[in-house]
């Protein structure tokens, strides 16, 4: 067990260095460096800046070397809890990151909760009422929650809830730690838009994997045991039929984590989305390199924590 | 074939032949939801290619005048902000999905595909490498890949394609690579091997077939994601540049005007809807009908 753990924790590292590569360099593919492009946009807007000031900067962001000793600074930062210093804010991403990273968290972390504490049920109760009405609209439903753009949600809850009866407000987010009520208010809509597809994914998965668990030996013996069918269904059933659902969280975070670029840009949330869309149009290279490590080191350690609380839930799983 | 007198050994020996196309169309268009999907696409397709015939108005042509117009029986679904109808943009709309669900379908297919043969066909070291750069392509959720790609790449149509290719390449190279893998296994390939044949093109040979059904699967699903995550790139201002016609791009232009003018932001969300829900159809009703449990039953 604990040799599987460390292969997996240092697979994961490996793959963090690949994202931090792909990241730093695909950057670097982009015509000018970050402080020609910042000039630029100076430039654009009745600044003027001398060469000597642009080496100067490039001297202080550590631009004047070349490209892979300015990626082992920037890892060598990583290491000390730095990284970096966006160049148009003259701020620290890591202060940067301190504001936006807990707003996105709070509204990913419910999404995430609530998609998959409703998918689990919902999955559930239509697998074990086959055939019923319910099933047929949990199908229906997670169909739909697949194929529409989280967009769509939006506007239908903002038509309704926002415009119409005026119930919700329309745009903002505010932390839950600073003011509850209106946190609550504002988060409502933007986390539903985040959980409806992986709750249509979670729910389809969590279906299917009931049904496979339904046929197996044990839950026909549990049945002829006379157990009730509570028993029968959150001891023999669900437990068993939840471990391909939890592989399906390190999904569901990619998929929270993605909608949140679009939902933050819908209702004008502050959060990590907002942050990298700001940055890629400003091409503050510092934000966008720190933002999407931040995101893809997330989702590694989500699937780290998933796959060692395998044994956990199916003891059958051996670790070799 | 050279040899002929394998091939009848076989066929005494093989079960009752059961008519393999009759029972997979049988078995697909069971679903009634299928048939609506295959549906959707033919009239998502015809749209895109006749285009031209069916909106009334150039996509383009903007009209300030008479902007931000509700519905009427010149201007179906109105005009936008610039005055452009928005009927005819809704059908150009088509082309710009087609030609990215189709196009990042087919890029990503092949250099996936190319991919997981070598990691499977070479093993080791190769095998390790390629296999990690695609777990850490995984690692982003596909919208964010795709955007730090578009921001490197810039926007536009191709820049689109490329950037989406990229992002979507690792489920096809994970199912080649399992399908390469398992089909080396096989005493067949070493007998192959044996005779000297080229191995290399053995397996392809072999492993193709084999991994037909899946991939055929997962192309039609991604066909739908693609065309959402355009839609969402789009919908940032990242994707399609103005003043090419993308579903996205509508929608998020007309959001200013929701309370008034829904229609502006509903008609070309639920545009993309309807067509993912329909690949997402008929991927499901490919996978029941090409399941190999299935297979040889009536």
């Amino acid at each position: 067990m604990t040799t599987y753990i460390i292969r997996r924790v240092l697979w994961g590292v490996v793959v963090l260095f690949i994202v931090s590569l792909i990241v730093f360099f695909s950057l670097r593919l982009i015509p000018g460096d970050p402080v020609q492009i910042w000039a630029g946009q100076q430039m654009g807007s009745g600044g003027s800046l001398s060469e000597e000031m642009l080496d100067q900067l490039r001297a202080k962001h550590g631009l004047d070397k070349p490209v892979p000793i300015q990626y082992l600074n920037w890892v060598k930062g990583i290491f000390q809890g730095d990284l970096g210093e966006s160049i148009r804010y003259k701020d620290d991403v890591g202060t940067i990151l301190k504001q936006r990273l807990p707003v996105t968290l709070v509204l990913g972390l419910v999404a995430t909760v609530l998609s998959t504490v409703l998918g689990i049920f919902f999955g559930l109760v239509a697998a074990i009422r086959r055939g019923k009405w319910i099933d047929t609209l949990v199908t229906i439903l997670s169909y739909v929650g697949l194929c529409i753009p989280v967009f769509l949600a939006a506007f239908i809850l903002m038509y309704i809830f926002a415009l119409k009866l005026r119930w919700l407000p329309f745009i903002g987010f505010e932390l839950p730690w600073n003011n509850f009520g209106k946190s609550l208010r504002q988060g409502i809509m933007p986390i539903i838009c985040l959980a409806v597809t992986p709750l249509a994914v979670t729910a389809r998965q969590m279906r299917s994997s009931v049904l496979e668990v339904n046929n197996m030996d044990y839950v026909r013996t549990a049945w002829s045991k006379g157990l009730r069918e509570r028993v029968v269904v959150t001891r023999h059933v669900l437990k068993n039929s939840l471990i391909p659902v939890i592989t399906l969280l390190g999904i569901s975070i990619g998929i929270i984590f993605g909608g949140s670029v679009i939902v933050e840009q819908v209702f004008n949330i502050p959060g990590m989305g907002r942050m990298l869309v700001d940055a890629i149009f400003q091409r503050d290279y510092v934000i966008i390199q720190g933002g999407t490590l931040v995101i893809a080191f997330m989702i590694v350690l989500v699937n780290l924590i998933v796959d060692i609380s395998y044994g956990w839930f199916d003891p059958r799983i051996r670790y070799e | 074939m050279n040899d002929v007198s394998t091939t009848p050994a076989v066929e005494t020996i093989a079960a009752p032949r059961v008519n393999e196309w009759k029972r997979f169309l049988r078995v697909f268009f069971q679903r009634k939801l299928v048939i609506v999907g295959v549906a959707v696409i033919l009239i998502w397709v015809l749209t895109a290619i006749f285009a031209p015939l069916i909106a009334p108005y150039d996509p383009n042509l903007q009209n300030l005048k008479e902007n931000l117009q509700p519905p009427s029986s010149e201007h179906w679904v109105g005009t936008d902000n610039m005055g452009r109808d928005v009927f005819s943009r809704l059908v150009y709309g088509t082309r710009t999905a087609l030609y990215v669900g189709f196009g990042t379908v087919i890029v990503s297919a092949i250099i996936g595909m190319i991919l997981g043969l070598l990691a499977g066909y070479l093993g080791g070291v190769v095998n390790a490498i390629i296999m990690r750069i695609m777990d850490a392509l995984m690692g982003f959720p596909m919208l964010i890949l795709a955007l730090l790609l578009a921001a490197v790449l810039g926007g536009g149509l191709q820049n689109v394609i490329i950037a989406l290719s990229i992002a979507t390449i690792p489920g096809y190279t994970r199912l080649m690579c399992a399908e390469t893998l398992s089909v080396r296994e096989n005493e067949y390939i070493m007998a192959q091997r044996a005779i000297g044949s080229k191995s290399f093109r053995t397996m392809v040979r072999h492993v193709l077939p084999n991994a037909f059904q899946p991939l055929l699967v997962l192309i039609t699903t991604m066909i739908g994601n693609v065309i959402l995550a355009e839609a969402g790139l789009s919908f940032i201002g990242i994707g399609i540049q103005p003043p090419g016609a993308a579903w996205g791009s509508m929608a998020s232009a007309g959001i200013r005007d929701l309370g008034t003018l829904p229609w502006l932001c509903f008609a070309p969300s639920l545009a993309i809807a309807v067509v993912v829900f329909a690949f997402n159809m008929v991927g499901d009703g490919l996978r029941d009908a090409l399941d190999p449990k299935l297979r040889g039953t009536l």
